[in-house]
């Protein structure tokens, strides 16, 4: 009649309990997790976007309903420049780095002599730190003294203001991105190539398609998926692109906000002017822009396997 | 079973691991010997009392851990440390005139009046010059200790001036004649430059403004469309329209000096504690060739800024204030100021600047400038509005200055920006 032991007792209810709701138990950790970093802080900032924080985020702050949202909407001249902005920003930078990118990665697809060493020199944008890169862009184009307008001396082309100058600092700030991303869309790309069997491709061959036809009906299409993939991924990290820009325009994204993106204006709102509701209340409008670009980005891809 | 219990144990040890992260979060301080956190921005004054942290170690027994960032990253991580209440930090160097109000209305600096009361006689508070000591008082309470000083000065390339037969001017009438005789845009060659970047912009359009008669404000009332403000707008505007390189409103320093450090420009008035940068063979071609003359008077007298651009302060969430305190006293006190000051750094007690000791490391044409604008009279306390968002004032005030760059109707510019500020002065004083 000894009793049993109370530790083995706990220990098999408990693995009880856990094999009844494994579901649950092995999400946990998971759920977990993300409530703490994402559902947490998200609802937080929903909360602060409906206040008037501002200064300090421990200080009492109004609540002020919606209010930050239809002064950011409907009176505000520095938020649908930005959206513009940033659209412009993005649809130009993944045109030319999913066309580019694909070039690259069809010209690397056959190995050739000394391809390995070019596929390291291509990459190597992809590896340096984006504040160093915007600090190195910002030396070139200098108005003044920088290398670019030497260059465009040699061929007598005046000097351009390039970041400097208000009409052309988004188009240099897209020719950066370019240049540091499109080796990761190739790298992605080129994945996908390799993963394309020779059958298909020969059958094609044999039935007297050329390659501009077995690109197009052939290649392209089994690629497919991996182009929306790599499509999404940069598409999300140029809709956010902050470093560059921040590195080499400043708070604001210049005198005239000339390359200030949702992402600027927010850190503007935020850290700069300490307007802690009304940056909450830009991020969460631009959360739902993200959301609203990433669904209708993955509809395109779930269409496409059917 | 076996594997029942495993998973039960993983599952358990992986909701934990967070928890316990988590908790460790406060900094540990290491045995008996306390830890004083020292939250500093990569600038030369902290290079230079980095050196001497093992001496103050050895004598006060307490150990100090530095953090250092970059200037802009430093206000950044305040932001977010201190909206959290974060203990990180003991001493935290900061900005008076950028961050002073503003850190002071959120409570994030504990003000130390009282240790300056119990502070030890030879500590001389007096000492600090006058401008510096407003900097740092709100509301008639103490925050901080003056560290570093800065006023504006008119830096010129000697061999330039040599070569067109141009006096140093003392004038803005002199500036503007001059810069116009030494601009040839076809060679390279401009007469003048300055920062133009709209925020960038306001500090050192400053001393113009006072220069002229002018003000941001007088309190409670904009006053950026007297007839003062409007010239000294205007001068700034078409100086840099005229007489300077393309593309100066996208300019701070960053791109504004390397100009002058490349001999491109003749005049170029920035902040005094750049002159480091022009001394640097690897980045300058003007080692030889800059000089530096007093801030040129305009019609109301020559008025640079001086200011106390960095101080020290106490986190006013740290526990361990009084420990805080003792490294301010040693770090700002005479011993420490005179020999940092040698080290070529500006600091802010006035007695440095009447020894020959305390200007042993600088140029005589700099120490000259920095006496003749510190004089009393002269020194005008602040470089940016004394408000409390600094940052958004700035942009309100930088824009006709840009649009004045531009060639823009500097007019409409102007009365634009006094509607803005007045409003921004207004929503100030209700908050």
């Amino acid at each position: 009649m000894t009793p049993p032991k109370p530790v083995a007792q706990t220990a098999s209810a408990l693995s009880d309990f856990a094999n009844k709701h494994r579901k649950y138990v092995l999400a946990g950790p998971a759920t977990f997790f993300i409530t703490c970093m994402l559902i947490i802080p998200l609802g937080f900032t929903v909360y602060l976007s409906m206040t008037g924080a501002s200064g300090s985020v421990s200080r009492n702050a109004d609540f002020l309903g919606l209010a930050n949202y239809a002064e950011i909407l409907f009176g505000n001249d520095r938020f649908w420049p930005a959206v513009w902005r940033t659209v412009v920003f993005t649809s130009v930078v993944l045109t030319v780095e999913m066309l580019a990118g694909l070039g690259i990665a069809l010209l690397l697809w056959r190995t050739f002599r000394g391809d390995s060493i070019l596929r390291v020199i291509i990459l190597l944008p992809l590896v340096a730190t984006p504040v160093a890169v915007g600090m190195m862009w910002m030396l070139i184009f200098h108005p003044t003294i920088g290398a670019a307008n030497e260059i465009l001396s040699w061929f007598s082309v005046s000097a351009q203001g390039w970041l400097s100058d208000p009409r052309q600092a988004l188009p240099t700030l897209m020719f950066i991105d370019i240049w540091q991303w499109t080796p990761m869309v190739t790298l992605i790309l080129l994945a996908g190539l390799r993963s394309i069997s020779d059958e298909p491709l020969e059958a094609a061959s044999v039935d007297g398609a050329n390659s501009f036809q077995r690109l197009i009906h052939v290649i392209l299409p089994t690629l497919a998926p991996t182009l929306v993939t790599a499509l999404l991924l940069r598409a999300i990290d140029a809709l956010k692109t902050f470093d560059i820009i921040y590195a080499t325009k400043g708070k604001g994204g210049g005198s005239y906000h000339e390359a200030e993106t949702l992402n600027i204006l927010a850190y503007s709102y935020s850290f700069d002017y300490q307007y802690y509701g009304k940056a909450s209340a830009v991020l969460v409008l631009f959360l739902i822009i993200i959301l609203t670009i990433c669904c209708v980005l993955i509809i395109m891809r779930k269409k496409q396997r059917v | 079973m076996q594997l029942k219990k495993m998973v039960v144990a993983l599952a358990a040890t992986a909701l934990l691991v967070p928890v316990a992260a988590c908790s460790s979060s406060t900094p540990k301080d290491g045995g008996d010997q306390p830890t004083l956190h020292v939250a500093l921005p990569t600038h030369a004054w902290t290079n230079a009392i980095k050196e001497s942290i093992p001496e103050f170690e050895k004598v006060s027994g307490i150990k100090v851990d530095l953090t250092t960032f970059g200037e802009d990253q430093l206000s950044d991580q305040y932001n977010v440390k201190l909206n959290t209440k974060s203990k990180d930090f003991d001493v935290m160097m900061f900005r008076p005139p950028q961050d002073g109000k503003l850190f002071v209305q959120n409570e994030w600096l504990a003000p130390i009046d009282d240790y300056l009361k119990q502070a030890d006689a030879a500590y001389k508070w007096d000492d600090f010059l006058p401008a510096t000591r407003d900097s740092v008082t709100v509301d008639g309470s103490i925050y901080g200790a003056p560290l570093i000083t800065e006023q504006e000065v008119l830096y010129y390339n000697k061999k330039l001036l040599a070569s067109a037969g141009v006096n140093v001017p003392t004038t803005m009438d002199e500036l503007e004649a001059a810069a116009a005789k030494l601009t040839d845009k076809g060679k390279g060659q401009y007469g003048f430059l300055s920062r133009g970047q709209l925020s960038a912009s306001v500090t050192q359009f400053s001393s113009f403004l006072y220069s002229f008669g002018g003000d941001f404000d007088n309190g409670k009332k904009a006053t950026l469309n007297t007839p003062e403000a409007k010239k000294a707008y205007e001068f700034y505007g078409r100086m840099l329209n005229q007489y300077a390189p393309t593309g100066t409103t996208e300019m701070n320093w960053i791109q504004a000096m390397p100009i002058f450090a490349q001999g491109k420009v003749a005049f170029y008035t920035d902040v005094s504690s750049l002159s480091p940068n022009l001394d640097d063979p690897a980045t300058s071609t003007v080692v030889d060739d800059w000089g530096v003359a007093p801030f040129p008077a305009g019609p109301a007298g020559s008025h640079p800024y001086n200011i106390s651009a960095w101080a020290l302060g106490i986190n006013a969430f740290s526990e361990h204030k009084d420990l805080a305190w003792k490294f301010m006293e040693w770090a700002t006190g005479q011993d420490m100021s005179l020999k940092l000051q040698q080290k070529g750094q500006s600091l802010a007690r006035a007695s440095l600047y009447a020894s020959a000791e305390g200007t042993k490391g600088f140029r005589d044409d700099m120490i000259a400038a920095i006496k003749s604008s510190t004089a009393a009279g002269v020194a005008v306390g602040h470089d940016r509005p004394l408000v409390i968002k600094v940052s958004e004032a700035r942009e309100i005030i930088g824009k006709p200055i840009v649009t004045g760059i531009d060639g823009g109707d500097v007019a409409a510019a102007i009365e634009e920006a006094q509607t803005l500020y007045q409003k921004f002065l207004d929503s100030e004083t209700k908050a």
